[in-house]
């Protein structure tokens, strides 16, 4: 008897002795890994975290909206005992009650990129501010549209009819800088000024940024400012302007700051693009993990918002006077993808 | 004697009986038999009528802008792919089986075209050369898998589809090659993208190319003995395999060709969206089941025209076209969708019903 | 004695350890209607399924006029003129009666059209089958496209049987041919069985049916225990005699040379 008692001390003992030792534990958990959005994120948070010493594990969904991947990868981290988990979520609404369960089981839940709604069911969201990103392409295009803003024809090529908060923020944010009133900013679509042509969604990709731009072409063939969800749509909406001859006559802006984004912002094809840093994102959320594992510290969101802002630039090699912006040289350093 | 103790003639006492039972007598009943017997000799008939229907119904809701031939003429561009894909489709389903794998055929074809000529620098028609190859090498993975080991299509090509599409994901590192840079160094892949014009109507390469490929494949299935085999093959294999067909070559031939199909509609994507992006053509898969589905082809095979897949394509387009012109909400298009896939395979399964 | 069409010699067929075909005898002479019964079990469709092609036997040897054959494939039984009409008939049923009878040996148009692509004649292939429906007695063919399903039992029969006797062939098989059919069909399809014999061609006939076999048959061939009992004149002994030779009720008449 006092040899199972010894026995089990000693048994107890090594094993609190290695979980001491055991590194923090965090998760990454992505939309999809073949975004190079995505990819750029990873890699950021890898570098970070083997700098710190994490042991980091990545999850992705299949495609953009798998939710139910994301929840699986939850569940997998609350049971490997992760102290954080980094998350760009695919619902935003849906996968609140995984992260509630993983917030009460003490995990640290960051959002990166896209905010949950609603935003606080994060413990803290690391994102850009899209809202600012699409504000500072549409006071851009105003500028430089200058007397003309006031008869532009306006095409608004969004994400998805579910209406991502991203997507929202984005599209609203442009108008508001163009200087075109809201309906609900809660959502793009109804908004009365005669200079939106329509809206039309893309899927974030070339294929359906070119039948998007065709469907508001066919509408009224004389677009001539368009913003763009991300830089693979308005790719695919300057094929479509190539294709009827006018894509010297329509100004594209768009949202990303990707290598391939930026390069085409260098040789004409969109005219300015707000640049976001993901790789900043996931770095700064691997060190707020950390500071939670060790110290007990949530992080705090930037004054006066309710999310910790990492940053957002305009890239333009066309400046224009109020709108502060860094050329493409400077925005080739800093893209990602 | 009794007269019926001869057992071996009881039968022959009917011989004095209407001997009138193997005659090939079409009887009609009516219109709604005459119409089912005709509609199971044409069924492209159907999709055909919908489609003409729905472009004069947008017509009078639009008026002259949606009839104008440069509108008319985009519908065929934005379904060139869909319609090249939903060809592919079309042979596999008209052999009672399914291609999941499609659009992972499509994307890997166009994205070994376009690394081919960037990241190893050949010339860009022989990395098309092996970009066509390479879809046929996938179809041929497909049609050994379901002739030879006799694995159900639906499941092989559901596995076939990830494995084709990772390996588009790992090859291609996610990168995208910009359309610029490939208008720059090597048009031939942005071929058919290039475009003429007839009046105000538009047509790309792409169009052309989707519309000759369902002529010859259409043209293929009616008039060669290779296409009465494919028709037998999905109507009833063991009665073709009796009967002489050689069906595991027929199943084989079938998915090799879907797999050829399939790149080359790789190649027209490239025309179409300039770049080359392995992330594109994730829903083709789905899309061509719809074209075909509602363009009469019946999933239990045997039957349908690939002229029906067409007809189906482009009653996608212009309800889609359409639908964003007059002014309403994405959403309802993909309801109306499905109405029409349901009610395409209700008069298919009406039009089976044909018996004498 | 004149020669046999179609004859087998110490035929052998094992599946595992059963033994399916025992030194198995067949004979089957020109212009006659042979019928083969047997028990479940007997092995007379292992007989018929190597005689078609569909089976290689383990040993023994099949005669064709005379002359050695060994066949790879039902293929290759139907090039050398041995056609089957099987009990499924295997018609395609969403194909026209005319696809249906060329399925496989399709014609195509003469000249550059046919060779360079592959252009077929279905002209050409319509009105040979409707000539070959003719020539068998079945009448009044409206719609040779008229797809095979919408055909009846007894209609289907015909087709099936009237593409086994279209191509240059030697013999004819038939499985059970009356067996789906109601009594009006079936007496149709025993006179078409008897113009098919009228038009020269022998025919071997499997059925279960023993009033059919004693109408038509001139030989018939009692199967049991994988072999062949004996082969009696259907004038000479009546069916409980044939049923009970079957059965092993009763003992067989002797062959001459027979061991």
């Amino acid at each position: 008897m006092k040899k199972i008692i010894v026995a089990g001390i000693a048994l107890g003992a090594i094993v609190a002795g290695s979980v001491a030792q055991a590194q923090v534990g965090a998760c990454l958990i992505t939309k999809t890994d073949t975004n190079p959005f995505f990819v750029k994120m990873k890699e950021g948070a890898t570098a970070k975290a083997r700098e710190l010493g994490i042991d980091l594990k990545s999850y992705a969904g299949k495609v953009d909206g798998d939710n139910a991947s994301q929840v699986a990868a939850i569940e997998t981290c609350i049971a490997d005992g992760a102290k954080g988990i980094l998350l760009t979520p695919s619902d935003t609404k849906a996968i609140v009650s995984s992260v509630r369960q993983a917030r009460d089981a003490g995990i640290l839940v960051i959002a990166l990129d896209t905010p949950l709604d609603p935003i606080d069911a994060a413990d803290a969201t690391f994102a850009t501010d899209n809202f600012l990103a699409g504000e500072l392409i549409g006071k851009w295009a105003a500028a430089k549209l200058g007397a003309d803003a006031a008869n532009a024809k306006i095409g608004m090529l969004d994400i998805a009819i579910s209406q991502p908060t991203v997507g929202v923020l984005r599209d609203q944010g442009f108008l508001q800088g163009f200087g075109i009133a809201l309906g609900d900013p809660n959502k793009w679509g109804d908004e009365t000024d005669s200079r939106i042509v329509g809206n039309d969604v893309t899927a974030g990709n070339e294929e359906g940024g070119r039948r998007a731009m065709e469907n508001l072409l066919a509408i009224d063939p004389g677009i001539n400012l368009i913003y763009t969800i991300n830089e693979p749509a308005a790719a695919g909406a300057y094929e479509a302007l190539k294709a009827i001859g006018r894509e010297d006559d329509v100004l594209i802006v768009s949202v990303d700051g990707g290598c391939p984004g930026v390069a085409n912002v260098k040789s004409g094809v969109i005219g300015a693009t707000s640049q976001q840093y993901p790789l900043l994102m996931a770095s700064l959320g691997i060190e707020a993990i950390k500071n939670w594992a060790d110290n007990n510290v949530k992080p705090r969101p930037t004054p006066g918002k309710d999310f910790f802002d990492t940053g957002v630039s305009l890239v333009t090699d066309q400046p224009v006077p109020g709108v502060p912006s860094i050329d493409t040289t400077e925005g080739t350093n800093l893209c990602w993808g | 004697m009794p007269p019926q103790s001869d057992p071996q003639n009881f039968a022959k006492t009917t011989g004095g009986a209407d001997e009138a039972v193997v005659e090939f007598d079409d009887q009609k009943h009516g219109f709604v038999t005459g119409l089912q017997h005709r509609l199971h000799q044409t069924p492209a008939a159907v999709p055909l009528i919908v489609l003409i229907l729905s472009i004069v119904i947008f017509g009078l809701f639009l008026g002259a802008k949606f009839f104008a031939p440069f509108a008319l003429t985009l519908i065929l561009q934005q379904v060139a792919i869909v319609g090249i894909v939903a060809a592919a489709q079309s042979l596999v389903i008209l052999t009672a089986g399914i291609d999941l794998s499609v659009g992972a055929i499509m994307v890997f074809s166009s994205v070994i075209m376009g690394q081919f000529t960037f990241r190893y620098g050949m010339p860009a028609e022989f990395a098309i050369a092996c970009g066509l190859a390479a879809g046929m090498l996938m179809g041929a993975v497909n049609g050994v898998l379901v002739a030879f080991m006799r694995l159900p299509p639906f499941i092989v090509t559901l596995g076939t589809w990830q494995i084709f599409l990772a390996a588009n994901f790992l090859y291609s590192a996610n990168e995208t090659i910009r359309s610029q840079d490939i208008a720059e160094k090597a048009a031939a892949l942005q071929f058919f993208g290039e475009k003429f014009e007839i009046g105000g109507a538009v047509f790309t390469y792409g169009v052309v190319a989707m519309l000759l490929i369902v002529a010859v494949l259409t043209y293929a299935l009616k008039h060669t003995a290779w296409g009465r085999h494919v028709y037998a093959v999905g109507d009833d294999p063991e009665a073709a395999e009796l009967a002489g067909v050689r069906t595991k070559r027929v199943l084989v031939s079938i998915y090799v060709l879907a797999g050829l199909i399939c790149a080359f509609a790789g190649w027209v994507l490239i025309g179409r969206i300039g770049s080359v992006s392995p992330t594109s053509g994730q829903l083709a898969n789905i899309e061509s089941i719809t074209a075909v589905v509602i363009g009469g082809i019946s999933l239990f095979g045997g039957r349908g025209s690939i002229l029906g897949s067409l007809f189906g394509a482009l009653i996608v387009g212009v309800f889609s076209l359409g639908l964003r012109m007059v002014g309403t909400d994405p959403q309802w298009t993909f309801l109306l969708i499905g109405m029409l896939i349901i009610f395409a395979v209700t008069v298919d399964q009406w039009i089976r019903k044909v018996s004498a | 004695m004149i020669q046999p069409v179609l004859q087998t010699h110490s035929l052998v067929k094992h599946f595992g350890r059963v033994v399916a075909l025992d030194h198995c005898e067949f004979e089957l002479r020109a212009g006659e209607i042979l019928a083969i019964i047997g028990d479940n079990g007997a092995g007379k469709s292992t007989l018929i399924k190597i005689i078609s092609g569909a089976l290689k036997p383990d040993d023994g040897q099949i005669f064709l006029n005379g002359e050695q054959v060994h066949f790879a494939s039902p293929l290759e039984a139907r090039k050398a003129g041995i056609e089957t009409v099987y009990q499924s008939l295997a018609l395609s049923p969403a194909l026209s009666i005319a696809d249906n009878m060329f399925l496989g040996r399709e014609q195509r148009k003469k000249g550059w059209l046919g060779s360079i692509f592959r252009l077929l004649d279905h002209a050409g292939m319509a009105q040979s089958a409707r000539d070959k429906l003719s020539a068998l007695g079945l009448m009044t063919i409206q719609n040779i496209g008229q797809a095979v399903e919408t055909l009846s039992g007894g209609q289907r029969q015909g087709i099936a049987v009237a593409r086994a006797v279209a191509f240059k062939s030697q013999v004819v098989i038939m499985d059970e041919p009356t067996a789906a059919l109601g009594v009006k069909e079936s007496r149709r399809v025993l006179e078409l069985i008897r113009e098919v014999k009228a038009s020269g061609l022998p025919i071997v006939l499997i059925s279960h049916n023993m009033p059919h076999v004693f109408e038509v048959a001139d030989r018939i061939h009692i199967h049991r225990l994988g072999r062949r009992l004996c082969v009696i004149d259907p004038q000479e002994y009546s069916m409980s005699d044939a049923v009970a030779f079957m059965t092993g009720a009763k003992e067989p008449p002797l062959m001459p040379n027979d061991s």
